[in-house]
């Protein structure tokens, strides 16, 4: 019997900032001081607050330990877990107080949290389906299978209001009932694990931290809508969410919680990974079934939608990792329970990806409703460095940027369209003064432009074209024809594209216009980038008056660009100069600035 | 997975394995071992891990073993002391592995301090 677990993260972000080697330090010296049958060592899924990694915790005291590196192990090892003495400079700060240790519960980042996606990221060990089942894992299937009929599954999820989480925030029970209501010999029950968004990883996390709850979750859809078949869609690129499914999944089989007769009630449910390439429109429903039947990735015309005609033109439910993350939970506890949680509209709660210009990077979990300035000032710590809050961007490239006067909206996916953006998968990217809007929506369209598959022409030439208007305007060459010629082509692209790629992808351009157009108007008229971003709008000056003449910013300078004797004031040759800063980071008299 | 039964078979046996990692509620009981240098060196390793055993092997959930460095009374080592929720504490010496196993039953179970190993009666004796 152990007497103390330490936890460590082996989520991604810690991952790449070396958890394994303290896992692998920890059993060394925990072997040494000889507690290896005291003190169990676990690798966890993501604790959330990932700007502060490595992350470990220590039970049963629950001591946070922030940044832990290596070479710290042999400390903690011989003071906490032999001695009982807290390593009181490891701790996350925000737990130290001055004389006692306060509950990780009470800190501004996890206090306002409610984890019912993320449940177990972080308690549990992945890769161990005891743990799982420990944590009341697979009752809600044993439930389903035993008890309930597929009607009732369906009912509950209906009733539960629970909407998919991917984006665009379809009720999950309606979807259920339609593929139900389908009739066909073969069925299938998809999971979307393509996650794309630039800075949404939750479904990461998810995957990493509780594989097995998606699982049981695709098996409770198999059973609802009949059907004896799922796949999930994964990127390549997530390697240790492929590897912990992967896992998961043969200790389901071994388990009989996949296979023939589970829960000795006839049903058969098997499940298998298909892995993405990593082509951003294969997270979009129609081209993701076409990946898995093994053709190239392409949308199609909706309808037929996928519950009547899906994977292998069959009758298929399609949803997102953190949808089927809270289904479990919704059977155990009820409807009502679920329903409890959230705005009128949108129950439940939301797993966002925090980054951008934000103290604590990381993911978080809140209950719809929450205000975005709950999210960014208390959860997410405030904007570092002093500087002011400018907008938020949710939803990634096919969603908007909310400015400052909404910071006190309630986030749900209603409100966050009626303000021009969406909820998305939940990417939250937050940015402070010093971003130029017109930059952002520019470098938003870069990425579709890319990831446009290119089957129809309105998203495949239309983006191409919004991108190069953009460039334009970032340059200084723009009319103010030209920028009424930007709007209407940003209606065309999505009035007529064929799927969701395009007809959201001048989103970026349309919210920023909304909410930003001065910028646009500074840019195309006074030919001035107000965030002094955009490198064909500025200038980099040396004010003769504070320059000493030191000589360092023309050594520092990488093409030359700036002249002058020692001790007599520097100019800079406007033609050579790229703009790259490093002058200014150089002066020590503050004698170069940027106009 | 042949039933329900099973599944909570299964979940039975397992889930001591996790309930370490909840937060500390302030209804636990803590039990803290001295385990200094002078702590370990009269034997309280052992001590340790009968407290983890015995709280396991009767899956009492409301209580923490937790350890602790010296608390000065070294010549009383291995000492244990019993939080309770209501702030009274009980503070054993010269403990041993079966010490231990008695203090379990006796005062964390039925909750009657066994008062021949306080320090209250030791330092009497002398």
């Amino acid at each position: 019997m152990y007497r103390s677990h330490v936890l460590v993260c082996g989520g991604t972000g810690c991952t790449s900032s070396n958890s394994q080697q303290i896992i692998d330090a920890l059993e060394t010296e925990i072997a040494a001081a000889g507690l290896a049958d005291e003190v169990k060592v676990v690798k966890t899924g993501c604790f959330g607050l990932c700007a502060l990694g490595p992350i470990m915790i220590v039970y049963p005291e629950g001591s946070f330990y922030s940044e832990v590196k290596p070479s710290d192990v042999p400390e903690i090892v011989e003071e906490h877990l032999l001695k009982g003495r807290i390593v009181k400079r490891l701790l996350y700060k925000e737990t130290v107080q001055e004389s006692n240790v306060k509950s990780l519960n009470e800190t501004n980042f996890y206090a306002k949290q409610h984890r019912v996606a993320l449940r177990n990221c972080g308690v549990i060990n992945p890769e161990n389906i005891d743990e799982y089942i420990a944590v009341d894992g697979y009752e809600a299937l044993g439930k389903v299978l035993t008890e309930m009929t597929p009607q009732q599954v369906i009912d509950e999820i209906l009733e539960s209001g629970l909407r998919g989480r991917g984006g665009a925030g379809f009720p999950t029970g309606r979807k259920w009932s339609f593929a139900a209501a389908n009739q066909a010999d073969q069925k299938y029950v998809c999971c979307n694990a393509d996650e794309g968004d630039p800075g949404a990883f939750m479904d990461r996390s998810v995957l990493e931290g509780d594989p097995h709850v998606v699982i049981e979750a695709m098996a409770i859809a198999g059973y609802a809508i009949g059907a004896s078949q799922g796949y999930i869609y994964v990127r390549a690129e997530y390697p240790i969410a492929v590897h912990r499914l992967q896992v998961a999944i043969k200790q389901a089989r071994e388990y009989g919680l996949l296979g023939k007769n589970i829960f000795g009630s006839g049903f058969d449910f098997d499940l298998d990974l298909r892995l993405g390439a990593g082509a951003f429109v294969c997270g979009e429903e129609t081209a993701l079934m076409t990946s898995i039947e093994g053709r190239r990735g392409e949308p199609r015309p909706r309808p037929p939608f996928p519950a009547v005609k899906g994977l292998f033109q069959k009758p298929t439910v399609l949803n997102n990792v953190e949808t089927y993350a809270n289904i479990p939970q919704i059977i155990l506890k009820g409807a009502d329970w679920f329903k409890s949680m959230g705005t009128e509209k949108s129950k439940g709660t939301k797993v966002f990806a925090l980054g951008g210009k934000i103290k604590n990077t990381g993911l978080v979990e809140v209950p719809m409703g929450t205000t975005l300035r709950e999210i960014v000032e208390e959860i997410g710590g405030g904007i570092p460095n002093g500087k002011k809050f400018k907008a938020a961007q949710t939803g990634g490239p096919s969603g908007g940027c909310i400015p400052a006067e909404h910071l006190d909206v309630p986030i749900d996916y209603d409100n966050l369209i009626a303000i021009g953006s969406m909820m998305g998968s939940g990417g939250l990217i937050v940015m402070d003064e010093d971003t130029c809007m017109v930059d952002i929506a520019k470098f938003f369209l870069e990425f579709t432009v890319d990831e446009s598959c290119g089957k129809c022409t309105p998203c495949r030439v239309g983006t191409k074209r919004l991108y190069e208007m953009l460039d334009k305007i970032t340059r200084g060459e723009a009319t103010l024809e030209d920028l009424d010629k930007m709007e209407q082509l940003c209606y065309y692209i999505k009035a007529n594209s064929l799927c969701g790629l395009g007809q959201t992808a001048p989103n970026p351009v349309l919210s920023t216009l909304r909410y930003f157009r001065d910028e646009y108007l500074a840019h195309i008229v006074d030919k001035k980038c107000p965030a002094g971003v955009c490198k064909h709008l500025m200038q980099v000056t040396i004010l003769t008056d504070k320059c000493k003449g030191c000589t360092l910013c023309a050594r520092t300078c990488p093409v030359g660009a700036i002249e002058g004797k020692v001790k007599v004031p520097h100019v800079v040759n406007q033609a050579k100069c790229i703009k790259c800063g490093a002058c200014i980071e150089k002066c020590k008299f503050g004698a170069i600035v940027k106009k | 997975m042949k039933s329900l039964e099973e599944l909570r078979a299964i979940r039975e046996r397992v889930k001591s394995n996790v309930h370490l990692r909840k937060e500390d509620s302030p209804d636990n009981i803590r039990v803290v071992v001295g385990m200094a240098t002078c702590g370990i060196a009269a034997g309280a390793r052992p001590v340790l891990a009968a407290f983890t055993d015995e709280v396991a092997k009767r899956g009492l959930e409301n209580v923490m073993v937790t350890q602790t460095g010296c608390i000065g009374i070294c010549q009383y080592e291995p000492v244990v002391e019993v939080f309770e929720p209501d702030g009274k504490k009980t503070t054993y010496v010269k403990m041993t592995a079966d010490k231990a196993a008695r203090v379990v039953t006796e005062h964390l179970v039925n909750g009657k301090v066994v008062e021949e190993y306080t320090i209250g009666s030791i330092s009497n004796l002398k």
